[in-house]
């Protein structure tokens, strides 16, 4: 797709969508019969003993839902298509999807807006038009993009968003876009620049639902501990002493494929191609029969290059309506929302917890307060670098140091562009003290955990 | 043909890595009956349509309303006026072509009038939304025909379940955290050998850092015993000696600080688990003490016979121990004496394996049943998951509902704490009364929320005094339930769904343990539980 086309096809196809609904409400296909919304009504128009203090009965509620409330769901994928699917059906008509990816057939067993002939197309374009065209009325707008490829302006229109992701690190760029949207005035958050965000999370059998209001419950960096570091297997049992089928899968994968290029010199070993996970996996085997390893299989080679988490249907359904659910509560004022996580497991029985996580007073994202770096004067950059990648409070990826060194910008390094990546790599192995930094400055820092570069204080320790 | 199953495997792979092709399998030949096609029916059979079983049948007599269409997936409004099984068939067959999709336009009741066979021929049966005497007719039937029963409900912001099956067997429970069989406390022969082989006092460092800490603590363990009486570590104290008697192991350069050796942190890091003395957990020892297991005939399921053959093992060769699992968990260690101890480990299980074989064998002997009706590969899998096997029974429909055996334990000591799940219980089986008594449900239509509060009042007060249950249910509650008017909200339909799904899965593949016997859903307050009635 030329991207020059892009912004024309999507103007093109959200008139499309909006004439679609002019049509659906006056004649031709009916988007509203009799009885369509009673099942909802009944929560918007009675009072209850339940019901959030500020909730009153009232027949536009239904309205406001249809009309005006507008949501927007992150992922089209195992939870995106529950959450389309549960807020069509909840009265909700102005929805946006933003997934970056396309249909793969190992999705068919749980996403289920899409068909083996969709193999290969948008998911957020494809899931967009199943609900556009089984729910009448329904305007689902896909955005076929990355979340990073949008700016406050966009994200400010929403009055809910709602995450279906599968990486921690989008989890955080999201988090920390809603929290730039948030307005203080006098040191007092101005609570109409809140955007109530959901998230979802789940892998086989578990899942967790939660509810965050930015700038006052805890956000996703308040928990951060709650996901600790993925943990990979360590170089030298690689290199020289396999003991476990995935340490000789590894092995094929981050050492030999390397050194043999089997697909050539600038071909990257692709998860998806089964040429490139056969060729891994064959080696795999040899490596093993040199240790006599057993139990290197295709499945588990697979398994282990793309580190596939396995999922299933039923649990996307419960956490993805658990977060639906908390969409509609927050829209309607009809109850008081989840405060704040729900755990969900059903291997043995089915249990949930649910508990207020709590808010983390010097939290690196939400905490107005700059984080502290205590080092010594006599420390390397390198070991600065270090703690923000391995503290687990952090757990940034690759960390670009800028600070205002005798009154001039400088950058101390930075890793995404080569060629500065090359000039400041020197500085990796500098002091602080030999870069120029001096005790109370200021040290900001981008990473793609957060859209807003982050602020610290560095304080010299003696 | 290996084109599709090829593309089976890519489709179902997710999945595959939770139960395996042999789990699959068994749902492939599951034939699962859905009695009413409202949302929480539907969003339960997408479930199981999308991975992939093998047949439903959707039996309903239902009309589909407008009503019906605005929560429900799998209704389209141009089928407002036709039978509802049918217009939800055919949108879920369209989910999966490997699944094949079947309805019957007619009531449950009616089948139960003229064929109560029918629902024989079904793997399970959910049934959904269903009316009290619906319900406990359906369930005797089934109870009788043991044919499981999963019964799903949603009503306003509650989601009810409730499984009725009289015995169903798990080998494979894949528990989360299961501790590792080691034996270190009662260390088999094969072992102690195998631990012979190392001299840790002469190694060099190479060997001495690389040693599995398994090795590291037995020998240890072993210079403990001698020096303490051949008694074991006990005690917070007597085990902070043992480890530090391991650190002591740790070598040391010239200037007699200690290497960084860090199989030997795993050992002293393990000491407490590695300590913790083998024995039959508690469940399997119930399970050796139960009738099936004592009482072996002809007509014994062979989950029976196999832990009958174990219980055998386990006062025979086993010396009070179930067969060896076999598995160690990854430590450091070089490649070779990493793999040769795991050797020691899996052979010494094939010789258990073997073993209770043979008991298998004389047992399937001793009924006239050839040997053969049990694989070697059936016997190793439950061999290796001894540790785990669970049975799950409930109670039928009929025991919850008598006067004569209602758990009025549970139900007291739950609302013990009024605002405990168990008081939506009690309002859904008030609300059923209120059916039987006025055809109708509470506070369907607007003018009849007030007026109904005190009709299901009486209700409440006449369930409670039937039962001679001296609770309290506050009028909080019943005002609640008339709110909902029989509401079916679609979120709390998907999010029974997916639960109601995953345990028909269970159920179907004996892979994981299902729930017994009543789950009850608040998503009010996101909350759940799990009660026995």
């Amino acid at each position: 797709m030329a991207d020059a086309d892009e912004p024309e096809k999507k103007r093109r196809r959200v008139v499309e969508l909006t004439e679609k609904m002019v049509v659906d409400g006056y004649n031709g296909r009916c988007s509203e019969w009799e009885g369509r919304w009673n099942h909802i009504k009944k929560f918007l128009e009675r009072s209850g003993p339940f019901t959030h203090p500020d909730f009153e009965p009232s027949t536009q509620s239904l309205q406001f839902m249809l009309e005006t409330c507008r949501i927007l769901i992150i992922g089209a994928g195992g939870l995106g298509c529950e959450l389309l699917k549960d807020l069509a059906l909840s009265g909700f008509r102005n929805i946006h999807v933003i997934d970056m990816d396309t249909i793969d057939v190992s999705n068919l067993n749980r996403q289920f807006l899409f068909r083996p002939k969709d193999v290969g197309r948008p998911k957020a374009d494809v899931a967009a038009d199943f609900i556009n065209s089984r729910i009448p009325g329904c305007c689902v707008v896909p955005h076929f993009k990355k979340i990073q490829d949008f700016d406050e302006t966009f994200y400010r229109q929403f009055h809910i968003i709602v995450c279906g992701l599968d990486s921690i690190v989008s989890r955080r760029w999201m988090n920390g876009m809603l929290l730039s949207l948030l307005v203080y005035e006098d040191g007092v958050l101005d609570p109409g620049s809140i955007i109530p965000l959901i998230d979802g999370g789940t892998e086989g059998f578990k899942g967790n639902a939660r509810v965050i209001l930015p700038g006052m419950s805890a956000c996703i960096d308040c928990t951060l501990e709650l996901y600790p570091p993925q943990v990979n297997f360590p170089m030298c049992t690689i290199a020289s002493m396999p003991r476990l089928p995935e340490h000789c899968i590894e092995y094929a994968r981050v050492l030999l494929w390397p050194k043999e290029k089997p697909f050539g010199d600038e071909v990257v070993l692709d998860g998806d191609d089964p040429e490139h996970i056969q060729w891994v996996y064959q080696k795999s085997l040899e490596r093993a029969a040199e240790f006599n390893i057993t139990g290197v299989t295709y499945r588990l080679t697979q398994g282990v290059v793309k580190r596939i988490i396995p999922a299933v249907a039923s649990t996307n359904a419960v956490i993805a309506a658990a977060c639906a659910t908390e969409v509609f509560k927050i829209a309607s004022s009809a109850y008081i929302p989840l405060n704040n996580y729900m755990v969900y497991n059903d291997v043995d029985g089915l249990y949930t917890y649910t508990f207020e996580a709590e808010r983390k007073e010097n939290c690196s994202a939400c905490s107005q307060i700059p984080v502290d770096l205590n080092f010594s004067p006599s420390s390397k950059l390198q070991e600065v670098l270090d703690f923000l990648t391995e503290s687990a409070s952090l757990q940034m990826k690759s960390p670009a140091l800028t600070a205002t060194v005798e009154g001039k910008n400088k950058t101390l390094y930075l890793q995404s562009v080569a060629s500065i990546e090359q000039r400041t790599r020197p500085n990796l192995s500098k002091t602080l003290k030999e870069l120029g930094l001096t005790d109370g400055q200021e040290l900001a820092v981008a990473d793609v955990t957060t859209p807003q570069t982050m602020l610290f204080r560095l304080c010299f320790t003696s | 043909m290996a084109a599709t199953k090829a593309s089976k495997e890519q489709k179902y792979d997710r999945q595959l890595r939770l139960w395996g092709d042999h789990g699959q399998e068994a749902l492939e030949n599951a034939h699962v009956c859905l009695i009413n096609a409202t949302a929480t029916g539907t969003e339960i059979l997408k479930n199981l349509v999308l991975p992939g079983i093998g047949a439903f049948t959707i039996v309903d007599g239902h009309v589909v309303s407008g009503e019906d269409v605005g929560n429900n997936f799998f209704l389209s409004n141009n089928s407002i006026g036709k039978n509802r099984a049918q217009a939800a068939t055919e949108l879920l067959q369209e989910l999966n072509s490997d699944v094949s999709g079947n309805f019957v336009e007619e009531s449950p009741d009616k089948l139960l009038d003229n064929d109560p066979e029918f629902f024989h021929r079904f793997t399970i049966v959910i049934g959904v939304q269903l009316p009290e005497s619906t319900c406990l007719r359906l369930g005797s039937v089934l109870w009788s025909a043991s044919v499981p029963f999963l019964v799903c409900k949603t009503y306003g912001l509650i989601g009810y379940m409730r499984l009725a099956i009289q015995e169903h067997t798990v080998i494979e429970s894949h528990p989360d955290n299961a501790l590792e069989d080691l034996r270190l406390d009662q260390p088999f022969a094969e072992f102690k050998n195998h631990v012979k082989t190392y001299d840790l006092g002469s190694m060099d460092k190479k060997d001495h850092s690389h040693t599995p800490w398994i090795i590291v603590v037995a020998k240890y363990l072993e210079k403990w015993l001698s020096e303490h009486n051949s008694q074991p570590p006990k005690n917070y104290k007597e085990k902070e000696a043992f480890r530090q008697l391991i650190r002591e192991g740790i070598l040391r350069n010239e200037n007699g600080v200690p290497e960084d050796e860090e199989n030997f942190e795993e050992a002293v890091k393990n000491v407490n688990t590695a300590l913790n003395p083998t024995k039959v957990p508690s469940a399997v020892e119930d399970l050796f003490n139960s009738e099936e297991c004592n009482n072996i005939t002809s007509q014994t399921p062979p989950f029976w016979v196999m832990l009958r053959a174990v219980k055998e093992f386990v006062l025979s060769e086993g010396h009070g121990s179930l067969p060896v699992r076999g598995t160690i968990p990854d430590m450091i260690a070089d490649s070779q004496k990493f793999i040769n101890l795991q050797n020691v480990y899996r052979e010494k299980a094939m010789q258990d394996a073997a073993a209770v074989s043979k008991h298998v064998e004389s047992l399937l002997q001793s009924v006239g049943k050839p040997p053969e009706s049990i694989s070697e590969k059936d016997i190793k899998l439950f061999c290796k998951n001894s540790s785990f096997l669970r049975v799950v029974r409930c109670r039928s429909l009929a025991e919850e509902y008598s006067v004569d055996s209602v758990n009025k334990d549970e139900i007291a000591s739950c609302m013990d704490n009024p605002d405990s799940e168990m008081v939506f219980y009690l309002m859904l089986r008030a609300v059923d009364r209120f059916y039987q008594q006025h055809s109708r449900y509470p506070g369907v239509y607007n003018y009849q929320v007030e007026e109904d509060i005190s009709k299901l009042k009486l209700c409440v007060n006449s369930l409670l005094q039937e039962y001679s249950l001296n609770v309290n249910i506050k009028d909080d509650y019943i005002h609640e339930f008339c709110r909902y008017g029989a509401a079916e909200p679609h979120t709390v339909a998907a999010f029974m769904g997916g639960s109601a799904a995953q345990e028909a899965i269970k159920i179907i593949s004996h892979q994981f343990v299902p729930f017994s016997n009543t789950f009850i859903y608040n998503a009010m307050s996101q909350t759940s539980a799990t009660l026995q009635l």
